[in-house]
């Protein structure tokens, strides 16, 4: 093995030991999103049912998630664990405030109103369309059966 | 106890490291993998196949946007079975107000609270 072969060798190596450190990290940081979650949902269905219970959990980890992109505290997590923080609702509520906070500087009507959902508005478009779309489906499924 | 912890511990993960390989793998960006995520969890939804994942793993499939997904599908499931087809107009939205209204309310609060950080 020649010097070039070596280094493309250990190159394949590295990039592939990063990319399992990296999914290894997602694993955890998401894991640990998720445990969380279920612990505020044991702790509020003490109180109320598990309807509300689950919302409470969602708006938790929403406000939680908020206030740490706030602080700059999520760049840091994001950093870290990757997708372990984009795919639980945290990372759908750090896009909604980052975009909010970022755009402050043009003002609350045409930035922070207008820009709040410059990325998460995109889950809300695809998936209510794809819903709409299943319901449609389902309603003619259930006059056919 | 413990048991359901460690299912909402591997299932929620599992999750993420999907996304962890699309990242590495793929060229898709951050917002292509969360609208993905959303999709196919009204599809799975859709499908009958999500809801066993919520049974067996509770907040590690909830808590993933694909749950957010899920969540849409059922609505409107819901909303077909007692009022007909204009259900699938009201069911996604009304299943999943209370999750998009707090990130509304929140992001104005936050906006209003902190200041953008200069990139460095």
């Amino acid at each position: 093995m020649d010097i070039k072969e070596y280094k493309k060798y250990a190159e394949n190596r590295s990039k592939r030991t990063s990319s399992l450190k990296n999914c290894v990290l997602a694993f955890i940081g998401g894991g640990i999103i998720c445990v969380i979650g279920q612990v505020l949902f044991n702790l509020y269905s003490i109180f109320t049912i598990e309807e509300h219970a689950k919302l409470l959990t969602s708006a938790s980890l929403i406000f939680l998630a908020g206030l740490f992109t706030g602080i700059g505290w999520f760049d840091v997590l994001a950093k870290i664990f990757g997708g372990g923080t984009l795919v639980p609702i945290t990372g759908f509520a750090n896009a909604i405030a980052a975009a909010a906070i970022d755009n402050k500087k043009e003002g609350f009507i045409a930035g922070v109103g207008a820009k709040m959902f410059i990325i998460a508005g995109s889950v809300i478009v695809y998936g209510v369309s794809f819903s709409i779309l299943y319901g449609v489906a389902y309603y003619f499924y259930l006059l056919l059966i | 106890m413990l048991i359901d912890y460690i299912k909402v511990f591997i299932v929620g993960g599992l999750f993420c490291v999907i996304a962890q390989l699309l990242i590495d793998k793929t060229k898709l960006t951050p917002a292509r993998i969360l609208v993905g995520y959303v999709c196919a969890g009204v599809i799975l939804g859709a499908l009958g196949i999500y809801k066993p994942i919520v049974e067996f793993a509770k907040a590690g499939a909830t808590v993933p946007l694909t749950g957010f997904g899920y969540l849409l599908a059922e609505g409107v499931k819901e909303q077909i079975e007692m009022n007909g087809l204009i259900g699938a107009l009201t069911g996604g939205l009304i299943a999943t107000s209370g999750g998009i209204a707090a990130a509304i309310f929140f992001g104005l609060l936050w906006s209003v609270i902190f200041k953008s950080k200069p990139l460095k």
